[in-house]
């Protein structure tokens, strides 16, 4: 089973953001959506778990199709995918332990020294061991993003979704970040998403890239095909030209 | 181009629309909330904390402004009084209009203030840095997590808080009697008994609880829409204060109406 995008369309008021998106990821693979700011990542990567839902077409989960499901079975779908924030997105008035817990106490089928035993071991897996009693408020912009990917990881999910996970980060962190993903991969077995406009990042951590530009997918394919591509809109994204794409218009 | 004269009428339907179209979302957030008083796993356990913030952490400003209400209320009634009517009128006016009007509105509109600002500067945050987003990824129902828990702990303690402060209104009220307008204590307790009857307490805690669901449901449902950054949660929390005190006014006049 897998995510599968099927003709999805997104508009906010007369903005449309995404015009018909067909995407499909693939059990156990790594794909990063790349696009420029503002073309609608976030937004696609939102839909998958309905935090936004589509105009038109649909988005398949493990079979199932997301905007049909009643909210407890939404809710348990969403139970089997990670969130990662771009901004973290932690609790403020919670610490790191209680955070990463959250998402195991939902679920209400681990006893507290296991959901322990469980947050101390996602936290060691981020290198974040020792920071558990610490608000969000306490800790740096990059723990931050750990402790979100924490927990993301903390029940064990199928999916693992990354909203733009390096940005903001300075390049030390960010291969931190992107080595993660891969051990997150590696480890747990993980199928993920990744929104990026970091394109080093894109090669570092995927199996397949996917362009988004104008509303819908432009081109997949693995970083190999993408470096290798001519199609100029493509060339001025990875190059940072945007002449090469406005002479290809 | 636009005849002069239709630029009122199309601002005036606009805010019409916009009233009618606010009032449509708050119905399906209100329907939403009684949906998610199912989830009572969720929202029980946050009751407790809910109930301390909003309710006994607003306790000393609503006694603050029941205590000055109270020593007001004699010196205007004595002063309203003298010469016409006997002295022990000070207690009757200081009890009824302490119970039954400005103990429950006064601390509902400090609490419109306190709480609802409170409440909708928090969910708006929330929202505007995906806290709100994060918890529906965790499998949590945002309804049941945020806004019930609050609702219920304003349906619950502003009647608490307003029974203190009637109360403290009243002892305000004998203290300064006793000390300020030569009254004896058995004058002012006879004036007090007077036209006392035990709706009066039932009325006031009616409203009082119906002034905590409008706040927080208002303070919540304001919150909750916040689109964009600081900014809109600054418009959200003073949209907060300004329809929940608008509503306390409207429903203070509505349980007069329907129970005097």
């Amino acid at each position: 089973m897998s995510i599968i995008v099927e003709n999805v369309s997104k508009s906010f008021g007369e903005k449309l953001v995404l015009n018909g998106v067909d995407l499909r990821v693939e059990d156990g693979e790594t794909l990063a959506v790349i696009g420029a700011s503002g073309v609608g990542k976030s937004v696609l990567l939102k839909t998958i778990v309905h935090l936004l839902p589509p105009d038109t077409g649909r988005v398949l989960v493990d079979g199932e199709e997301v905007g049909l499901l009643r909210r407890e079975a939404l809710y348990a779908l969403r139970r089997r995918v990670g969130y990662v924030f771009q901004f973290a997105a932690l609790f403020d008035s919670m610490t790191v332990y209680d955070n990463v817990a959250m998402g195991l106490r939902r679920e209400g089928t681990m006893s507290e020294p296991e959901i322990r035993e469980r947050v101390l071991e996602s936290l060691r897996r981020v290198d974040l061991t020792g920071l558990e009693r610490r608000l969000p408020a306490q800790i740096s912009g990059g723990q931050r993003k750990r402790a979100g990917l924490a927990r993301a990881i903390a029940t064990h999910p199928k999916y693992l979704l990354y909203d733009e996970p390096t940005s903001g980060l300075d390049p030390i962190m960010t291969a931190v970040i992107d080595a993660l993903i891969l051990k997150m991969a590696r480890e747990l077995g993980v199928t993920s998403v990744v929104v990026t406009h970091d394109m080093k990042s894109a090669y570092e951590v995927a199996d397949r890239i996917a362009l988004l530009h104008l509303g819908g997918i432009r081109v997949v394919g693995t970083p190999e095909e993408i470096r290798a591509t001519e199609d100029p809109v493509v060339r001025a994204f990875i190059e940072g030209r945007p002449e090469l794409a406005q002479e290809a218009a | 181009m636009r005849a002069v004269w239709t630029t009122p009428l199309a601002s005036v339907g606009r805010a019409v629309f916009d009233f009618a179209a606010g009032f449509g979302r708050f119905s399906g957030f209100a329907a939403a909330t009684v949906r998610a008083l199912a989830a009572a796993a969720t929202w029980s356990r946050l009751l407790i904390v809910q109930m301390t913030r909003l309710g006994v952490a607003s306790l000393p400003i609503a006694l603050f402004i029941a205590m000055f209400t109270g020593i007001v209320l004699a010196l205007q009634a004595s002063y309203t009084f003298t010469g016409a009517m006997p002295l022990y009128f000070v207690g009757v006016l200081v009890g009824k209009t302490m119970i039954l009007e400005l103990g429950p509105v006064l601390t509902g509109l400090a609490l419109a203030g306190r709480v609802g600002a409170n409440i909708a500067a928090e969910i708006g945050t929330m929202r505007v840095t995906e806290q709100i987003d994060a918890l529906e990824t965790l499998g949590y129902d945002p309804i049941a997590y945020l806004v019930v828990p609050r609702v219920i702990a304003g349906l619950l303690m502003f009647p608490v808080i307003v029974a203190f402060a009637d109360a403290l209104g009243i002892v305000a009220g004998w203290f300064t009697a006793i000390n300020l307008l030569d009254m004896s204590t058995p004058e002012f307790m006879r004036g007090l008994r007077l036209f006392f009857t035990p709706f009066d307490i039932r009325y006031s805690l009616v409203k009082a609880a119906s002034f905590g669901l409008a706040v927080t449901s208002l303070g919540c449902f304001f919150g909750f829409h916040t689109s964009g950054g600081a900014q809109a949660v600054g418009r959200s929390t003073t949209q907060a204060v300004v329809a929940g005190s608008m509503l306390i006014l409207v429903l203070d006049a509505f349980w007069a109406v329907t129970l005097l």
